[in-house]
């Protein structure tokens, strides 16, 4: 490798292999699935071209690639997977599993829709219907913030020992090609040294996991599992500011696009940022006071970040690419819930918008905001294509 | 019989089995041939009871307790993991019971299998899934009453000896706690193979759920065999069968008049169970000595 940084045209999943090559993971049990696919396959070449040295196992399903994820990291090495929509919700019980175990797992999801019926579109449901499992849990919004956010994720992950889960949609991003800075080695070597847990699976050692343990027990487990997470957003603030100080490049924990002096954000998660960051363009060359919100850590929520971001913003228009039956868009969920007991909090108005991966458009997010600023907020969200 | 078998000390008395166990049996030898430089997969069974509650562990070696279906996969994981370490000594075994194996656990089983995974998987088959109080599993056999098939299952058991044996793994085997010189060699022949699954089925009568006597989980394992209900043998690349004891004449009936879960069968009955035994018998013979026959 080189030393320069590289530019190559790749799409986004590409972006991801090359960052997994650069993190030299030791073992990476996979399963294919449309619409990640490509990311496994660049890997495997990458190791048939004698590029990469790691364990490359091809399993029979997610369920059974997570469970050799989750043993092989707790036997001290580092461990990459990669999934999308069923496969990530076939993994569901291990996700669990991965969490308590405290298995730094980084695992990339491409954002597919759920069945039934079967699609193949953008749509967050997947991932966000794991926000429960103790994963630390980043959206990315194009194939370069998937590339730098996985170096993160290996970093992050290694601290605070939890997993983290990487995601960016279907075809908009995995497939889309894009100009992508690819790290040096260099780089990524100085960021992330070599795993070496002092607690693994070792007979020199003797250290079991996963036997039956006391209510007590447990309960003393899961308060170790907050404070991981309630350590993780600093961490996570940290890691992005080390990794610019590397390549140049950083995002934070959540990114304000043009909220000065901003009256209305646009809050979002994804691609849908790239789109919402046109809106804004031209709105503000129309005079509004509009600017935008891109939560890209989702777990831990960062709410201190969040509250800061929307104080003094009098309305907050969130757009949802996810839907959860019943209770409707999950970003306008976790916002209502940030909100509560601010003073002077802002209305916050919930769209559910590109939801099974319709097309959204600058212009459709102008009409949005144009109807949240004449509207009354309604608790529920509100379909809007 | 006099017989010896060299023992380290990796299994521990004072474990949570019932008194009796014919599980925590067949573990002391399959642990103590392995020896301390091991690591043990176990899924929710009987195993994980016997393998104690954290912070207890009846076990002097790293135990990683999985889910129900993972066991193989999970071992596979950590010997890839060792294998990257440039561990090459390090041996990587799964305990699971027969519903984690026949049943659910299956699916990755036969993948580690075709993967050509290098640990070892061991069934402790005792024919139900005996922890959650004697439900049927596909290891259940003909007729025998769990609390799922009360009026007996109308089904034979799944031949899972033969399914692996067809995955051309270096090593199947068949064993069982009545003989345990014949297990123990089992387990050692198994760890000096390198590469691949090496898979061994031990029955293990569970006193409970077949309802038998504290003190009759050997000669209820050696009835299994010597009726020919579960001839003990071996097949090495799937196509090298040895055959170590197989039925000396004693009729089914023998084995299953003493066992509570028969105890509903009819003459008729235990004729068919006879009959079935002599098909599979007559099978396995066939492939033991080249379709010869006796």
């Amino acid at each position: 490798m080189s030393a320069a940084p590289t530019r190559m045209l790749l799409n986004g999943n590409h972006a991801v292999s090359y960052a997994v090559k650069l993190a030299r993971p030791n073992v990476i049990p996979v399963y294919p699935i449309t619409p990640q696919t490509p990311i496994l396959e660049r890997i495997t070449e990458f190791q048939a071209d004698g590029e990469m040295h790691a364990e490359i196992m091809t399993m029979e399903s997610e369920h059974s690639a997570m469970a050799a994820a989750i043993t092989a990291s707790l036997t001290g090495v580092r461990v990459f997977t990669a999934t999308a929509s069923q496969g990530l919700l076939l993994m569901h019980e291990m996700l669990h599993y991965a969490a308590g175990a405290r298995a730094p797992i980084v695992m990339f999801n491409v954002n597919r829709t759920l069945g039934s019926p079967w699609g193949f579109w953008p749509d967050q449901t997947d991932s966000l219907a794991q926000r429960d499992t103790g994963w630390i849990q980043y959206y990315c919004e194009n194939g370069q913030e998937s590339h730098d956010t996985t170096l993160q994720a290996f970093r992050v992950a290694e601290q605070v020992m939890l997993p983290v889960m990487v995601m960016h949609e279907a075809f908009y991003v995995s497939h889309s090609l894009e100009a992508i800075d690819i790290a040096t080695q260099e780089q990524v070597d100085r960021y992330l040294p070599p795993f070496d847990p002092p607690h693994r699976l070792d007979p020199e050692i003797g250290e079991s996991w996963g036997n039956t343990v006391s209510q007590v027990m447990f309960n003393n487990h899961r308060h170790d599992m907050d404070d991981a997470m309630n350590r993780t957003v600093a961490i996570a603030r940290q890691a992005d500011r080390e990794l610019k100080e590397l390549v140049g490049r950083g995002y934070g924990v959540i990114e304000q696009y043009r909220c000065e002096d901003a009256r209305f954000l646009i809050a979002t998660m994804g691609s849908m940022a790239g789109t919402a960051r046109d809106a804004v363009d031209e709105l503000r060359s129309e005079g509004l006071p509009v600017g935008l919100l891109k939560v890209k850590l989702f777990r831990p929520f960062p709410l201190d970040d969040v509250r800061e971001a929307v104080t003094g913003i009098p309305k907050i228009m969130v757009l949802d690419r996810n839907f959860a039956p019943g209770t409707g868009g999950f970003l306008f969920q976790e916002l209502k819930s940030a909100l509560y007991g601010m003073e002077s909090a802002p209305e916050i108005h919930g769209y559910l918008a590109g939801v099974g991966g319709t097309n959204i458009s600058p212009a459709d997010i102008k009409k949005m905001v144009t109807c949240a600023m004449a509207e009354k907020p309604s608790a529920n969200s509100v379909w809007k294509g | 019989m006099g017989y010896q078998i060299a023992e380290e000390n990796v299994f521990s008395s004072g474990h949570s089995a019932c008194p009796g166990c014919s599980e925590a049996l067949a573990i002391r030898f399959i642990l103590n041939t392995l020896g301390p430089d091991t690591i043990a997969v176990v899924p929710p069974s009987c195993i994980a009871i016997i393998s104690g509650p954290q912070p207890l562990s009846s076990m002097r070696i790293p135990v990683y307790q999985t889910t129900l279906e993972a066991s193989a996969a999970s071992a596979a994981g950590i010997k890839r993991a060792l294998v990257s370490k440039g561990n090459d000594h390090t041996t990587v075994v799964a305990i699971a019971g027969d519903g984690g194996t026949y049943d659910i656990g299956f699916q990755a089983l036969s993948s580690a299998a075709e993967r050509q995974e290098d640990i070892i998987y061991i069934c402790l088959d005792n024919e139900g899934y005996m922890n959650t109080g004697s439900q049927k599993s596909s290891a259940t056999p003909s007729m025998a009453y769990t609390t799922s098939t009360p009026a007996g299952k109308l089904t034979p058991k799944k031949n899972i000896a033969e399914i692996m044996a067809a995955h051309n793994i270096p090593y199947m085997a068949t064993a069982t706690t009545g003989y345990p010189d014949d297990l123990a060699r089992k387990v050692a022949k198994a760890k000096s193979i390198r590469g691949g699954v090496r898979f061994i089925v031990v029955l293990a009568p569970c006193l409970d759920g077949w309802g038998i006597p504290d003190k009759f989980g050997p000669r209820t394992s050696r009835l299994a065999v010597e009726s020919g209900v579960f001839p003990l043998y071996e097949v090495e690349n799937g196509d090298t069968y040895t055959l170590n004891y197989g039925p000396k004449g004693v009729p089914v009936a023998e084995y299953t008049s003493i066992q509570k879960r028969y105890r509903h069968l009819t003459p008729a009955n235990v004729t068919c169970l006879q009959e079935e035994v002599d098909r599979n018998w007559g099978r396995l013979q066939a492939k033991c000595f080249g379709g010869r026959g006796k």
